[in-house]
């Protein structure tokens, strides 16, 4: 059963086809992996289903329910969490915030309550709380919990955002590059975090990712483009194999 | 060195830190209720002055400091609540009623104005707001009826609960008014913890340092700007209740474009993200032109300088504690004081570079 379908969706930036038609399901519980060259599109797919942009066609459902034109702040109430490719954090604020801020789509009260913190909100406080920590405890995150995000290394910041995408409880993770910037051994720890996310918590991931050891060992299937068309969709090694994808990545083999 | 050991999500929610935190709270609790004790009338008023503008402070503070969001016509919004709540008694209204009446009143037109201001970001809303602040003025002229116009309106005392209740004035009983003012203060305060500590006062947080992602996460990035505009216009109103009373009589005068930039430089100089900010940017802004007048007498006279032929000076010495600040110090006095703080805290661990500025990494591209 699919649970998000992009259906022949396009947007042009003046001229420029920036997605061209694009078509894909992810699946319930599958994690799904867009590859491609530079520029070919994956985060504009990645802005589209977020609704920061406005697609010129086409359609996307998400969970039976058409979502191409609801706004921005609406796609996470829905169940959709995303990270960004260049990490997007509330850099004044500390860790246990960021994440705080990540249960908004489960808050109870309104600014009159929270003004005069009636006992309700305190209990809502403790229950995001409780949430936030078994988020922590997943990705070893007790060490930051009261630092400032402004003073922690890149690597962290990469598993903080991603944090905080789970503080959402999402049922689709949108994961724009999750290792990009990151070590053999930090990309090797986010290929086991993805397995579990997807195994363990029963989220379907779809994943924009450069790594492509990283996309052969978590992906279930793959869809690669270039220019904003779709070159190929299957299983990763399909994909790897495809004449078409070798040749938007390494040129074409002179006769 | 103090270490929290933390055994209970309560310690990260309550308002302070540990005991000694505490203690210190208490301790500040007790001089504040204890001071008409060790201060006449005059110095009394002073420190009443200084709670007055900490409120319109804490007001600017919400908006510019923890939502991102600047404003130079917050007077418009001091005017509002000071000249509401005065109607509103002259109509027969308590006084306990009136204020919060009358702060309501400026929220509420302040989140209306901001539906359309909002839109604008950064430099474009500086002007839209600065444009309040002008019309202010002309609109306080014009509004005869209800603000006397030119002449304006002179303030009756503050009768609490009703014209037989206590009856407050700052020049016959100020160790009353300033009461008052510290239990508004202290009310303000407390609120506006509390609002930080939940789930609106992070996405404030979060609508200041990324607008991208904070809606990403659901947060309605314009209705909670809007709060966040009223909520500060309600509090900043709340201060203008309180200042005409204080000042006895108000014209437009008491509104001028200059007291928006005052509002403001109040917030920058105390230390912008933090309510102790707005409490110790008030204290400056309320000492200095006593602390000059008195320095001018003690020093001046012998060199034939008195305070009419250095007119401006305690404006200067403001104007110039400003540049200071953002080249010295852009987290005012209140990232100082943490900074000194600390210092002793880790003693003899400091290390200069703690609270240098870290770089931050690529932003994503705004979209749209």
């Amino acid at each position: 059963m699919s649970l998000l379908s992009v259906e022949g969706i396009s947007i042009h930036f003046g001229g420029l086809k920036a997605v061209d038609d694009v078509s894909f399901e992810v699946r319930e519980g599958e994690v799904f992996t867009i590859v491609g060259p530079n520029g070919a599109g994956k985060s504009t797919i990645f802005n589209l289903i977020s609704r920061f942009y406005d697609p010129s066609a086409g359609a996307i459902r998400f969970d039976g329910r058409d979502i191409t034109r609801l706004k921005a702040e609406d796609i996470a109430p829905l169940g959709i969490a995303r990270t960004f490719q260049n990490i997007e954090l509330f850099d004044h604020s500390t860790v246990l915030q960021n994440l705080l801020v990540g249960r908004h789509r489960h808050r109870r009260s309104n600014f009159v309550a929270n003004a005069f913190f009636l006992p309700s909100v305190r209990r809502e406080e403790v229950e995001h709380r409780e949430a936030i920590e078994k988020v922590i405890d997943f990705l070893d995150l007790q060490p930051y919990r009261n630092k400032m995000i402004a003073g922690l290394p890149y690597g962290v910041r990469k598993v903080v955002e991603l944090a905080r995408s789970l503080a959402c409880e999402p049922k689709l993770l949108l994961l724009d590059e999750p290792a990009s910037g990151l070590s053999v051994e930090e990309t090797q720890d986010m290929a086991f975090w993805i397995e579990d996310i997807q195994k363990d918590m029963g989220v379907s991931v779809l994943m924009v990712e450069h790594d492509m050891s990283l996309v052969a060992q978590v992906s279930d299937r793959v869809l690669a483009i270039d220019h904003g068309a779709m070159l190929a969709t299957g299983t990763p090694a399909e994909v790897q194999n495809d004449p078409l994808v070798i040749e938007a990545y390494l040129g074409r083999e002179e006769a | 060195m103090r270490f929290q050991f933390k055994t209970e999500y309560n310690d990260d929610i309550r308002l302070y830190q540990d005991r000694v935190q505490l203690a210190w709270y208490v301790a500040l609790l007790i001089t504040a209720v204890s001071l008409p004790l060790f201060l006449g009338d005059f110095y009394i008023s002073q420190v009443t002055f200084i709670l007055i503008f900490s409120i319109a402070g804490m007001g600017i503070m919400l908006l510019v400091g923890h939502t991102g969001l600047v404003s130079l016509g917050h007077a418009a919004f001091l005017a509002a609540g000071a000249y509401s709540t005065v109607n509103l008694e002259l109509l027969g209204v308590p006084f306990f009623l009136a204020l919060p009446l009358g702060g309501l009143f400026a929220g509420v037109l302040g989140a209306v104005l901001a539906i359309p201001v909002l839109r604008l970001t950064g430099i474009y809303l500086a002007i839209a707001t600065l444009a309040l602040a002008i019309i202010i003025e002309d609109i306080i002229v014009l509004a005869e009826p209800l603000t006397g116009g030119v002449v304006g309106l002179s303030v009756d005392s503050i009768y609490l609960f009703s014209a037989a209740g206590p009856e407050i004035n700052i020049y016959f009983t100020p160790f009353r008014f300033y009461y008052l003012a510290l239990a508004v203060a202290a009310l303000v305060a407390l609120l506006y913890a509390n609002i930080l500590r939940s789930s609106t006062g992070r996405a404030f947080l979060a609508i200041r340092d990324s607008e991208v992602s904070a809606r990403a996460m659901g947060i309605n990035v314009a209705r909670y700007k809007t709060l966040s505009f009223g909520l500060s216009c309600f509090i900043t109103g709340l201060a203008g209740g309180l200042l005409a009373h204080f000042l006895g009589h108000i014209n437009h005068e008491a509104f001028l474009i200059l007291t928006s930039i005052e509002l403001l430089m109040i917030v920058v100089i105390g230390g912008l993200g933090s309510i102790h900010g707005a409490f110790f940017g008030a204290i400056v802004f309320g000492m200095l032109p006593l602390t000059v007048s008195i320095a001018i007498e003690t020093f001046g006279a012998p060199l034939g300088i008195t305070s009419t032929t250095l007119p401006g000076l305690s404006t200067g010495i403001f104007a110039g504690l400003l540049v200071m600040f953002i080249l010295v110090e852009p987290f005012g006095i209140y990232g100082r004081w943490l900074k000194i703080r600390t210092y002793f805290q880790l003693f003899p661990l400091y290390r200069r570079d703690m609270f240098r500025r870290h770089k931050s990494y690529l932003k994503t591209e705004r979209m749209r």
